[in-house]
């Protein structure tokens, strides 16, 4: 018996939904890698011109300008064409990457009506969101 | 050094690091930390910061190839990304509290456990599985890869209460010390789980980039990501683990394997080292 969308039912059909599934994610992660390392490239060229005569010290810490920590932040650096600014939206976009993979999985779950991995993705999703914006 | 010397060698060590990763199995970041610190000096948080930032590249980066294989599963990823997020948050946390010095030996153990445990996997490679788990049907972590024959070989999962404490022990880790801490992450699904090898290892590739977003803001609001080591860092590991990726397809690996083993149980020994003279 061949089912209505064409599947064929040796196939379980959760498992051929999984796999469809991951292969949209897996392009998903290649594609914010690839925007990723593009502005991240752009923004370290910038960076060397502008800052090529000095000499760098990371051995002692002293934490990034706060500028340079927060969304808005970034946001405004890029605006004025601050080399390190581009550098850190690479990182955000680096960031976001897997978080965006998490909402797509649960996007999926929630067509494939499976409430349990719909609360499952959820939790992790709220976990990540509150990593990223939990309050100072 | 000026500063274009400073990127171009931090980029060829950032390469370096994410070809042994790949080589290895350990993942770039394992490599990248004591190599940011025992050879450019530069302070561990930072060095932890921008490993986290590459430890995502080079997971996202990997997925497409692993994808293509067929092995991995999306539901016992997700269901074990709960244990490693909240891990890596109270790892985020702790990485406040524990002293510079602590935080290098602690690395360390860490670098030489997955040394070990990477040694041991090439020879114990597939475990058997015994007796029937029904939560394993339950939670919808049973599932299916395809095998040699082209056939679907079917699998379920055991002992799900103790792999999920140990994924959330590889999340704090993996905050903790800004690492993909792929080796407790196979260990807990392959040793205490049962899920097949294939399965379990790229499974594990895609929660380590979920598991390092979870805390990599922790560390972008800190301050603890630079600019100046991220571009050239996270650019060489992902081209590294890229390269290493194609190359163990090719060739035989079993000696270079055990070369990079070795260089790297040496780095978890001067880690701990140089932690231990300069604390006392």
């Amino acid at each position: 018996m061949v089912l209505e969308n064409g599947t064929t039912p040796e196939l379980e059909r959760p498992h051929l939904d999984d796999r469809r599934m991951e292969i949209i994610m897996g392009r998903l992660l290649q594609v914010g890698v690839l925007l990723a390392s593009f502005v991240m490239l752009a923004g370290g060229a910038l960076y060397m011109r502008a800052h090529h005569g000095e000499t760098p010290n990371y051995r002692v810490f002293s934490s990034e300008p706060i500028r340079l920590r927060h969304f808005g932040g970034i946001v405004g650096g890029i605006k004025v064409g601050d080399p390190a600014a581009i550098i850190q939206l690479a990182v955000l976009l680096l960031i976001a990457t897997p978080v965006a993979r998490v909402v797509f999985a649960l996007f999926a779950f929630l067509i494939e009506r499976d409430k349990l991995f719909v609360v499952i993705s959820s939790v992790v999703l709220a976990v990540l969101l509150y990593g990223f914006l939990r309050p100072q | 050094m000026t500063l274009l010397v400073f990127s171009g060698l931090l980029f060829f060590g950032a390469l370096t690091a994410g070809l042994l990763g790949a080589l290895t199995g350990l993942g770039g970041g394992v490599v990248l930390v004591p190599l940011l610190t025992v050879f450019f000096h530069v302070d561990i948080r930072y060095a932890i910061g921008v490993s986290l930032i590459s430890v995502i590249a080079t997971s996202s980066g990997a997925a497409a190839a692993y994808v293509r294989e067929g092995f991995s599963s999306v539901r016992i990823g997700m269901f074990l990304e709960v244990a490693t997020t909240l891990g890596a948050i109270l790892g985020a946390y702790l990485a406040t509290v524990v002293h510079t010095q602590a935080l290098g030996i602690i690395f360390g153990l860490v670098l030489i456990y997955s040394a070990v445990v990477s040694w041991q996997q090439r020879k114990d490679p597939s475990p058997e599985l015994k007796g029937h788990s029904r939560w394993s049907d339950k939670l919808e972590l049973s599932g299916s890869y395809p095998g040699r024959d082209g056939k679907l070989v079917k699998y379920e999962v055991e002992n799900i209460p103790g792999g999920f404490s140990l994924m959330f022990v590889a999340g704090t880790l993996s905050g903790l010390l800004g690492i993909g801490s792929g080796a407790v992450k196979v260990l807990a699904m392959d040793r205490v789980m049962k899920v097949p090898f294939k399965v379990s290892t790229t499974t594990s590739n895609f929660m380590i980039g979920v598991t390092a977003a979870a805390s990599a803001g922790i560390y972008l609001h800190r301050g603890l990501v630079a600019p100046g080591l991220a571009f050239p860092v996270m650019l060489g590991v992902l081209t590294g683990s890229l390269m290493g990726a194609r190359y163990l397809v090719r060739a035989r690996t079993a000696v270079l394997r055990s070369v990079f083993t070795l260089v790297v149980l040496a780095l978890g020994v001067e880690m701990i080292v140089n932690g231990v003279t300069k604390w006392f």
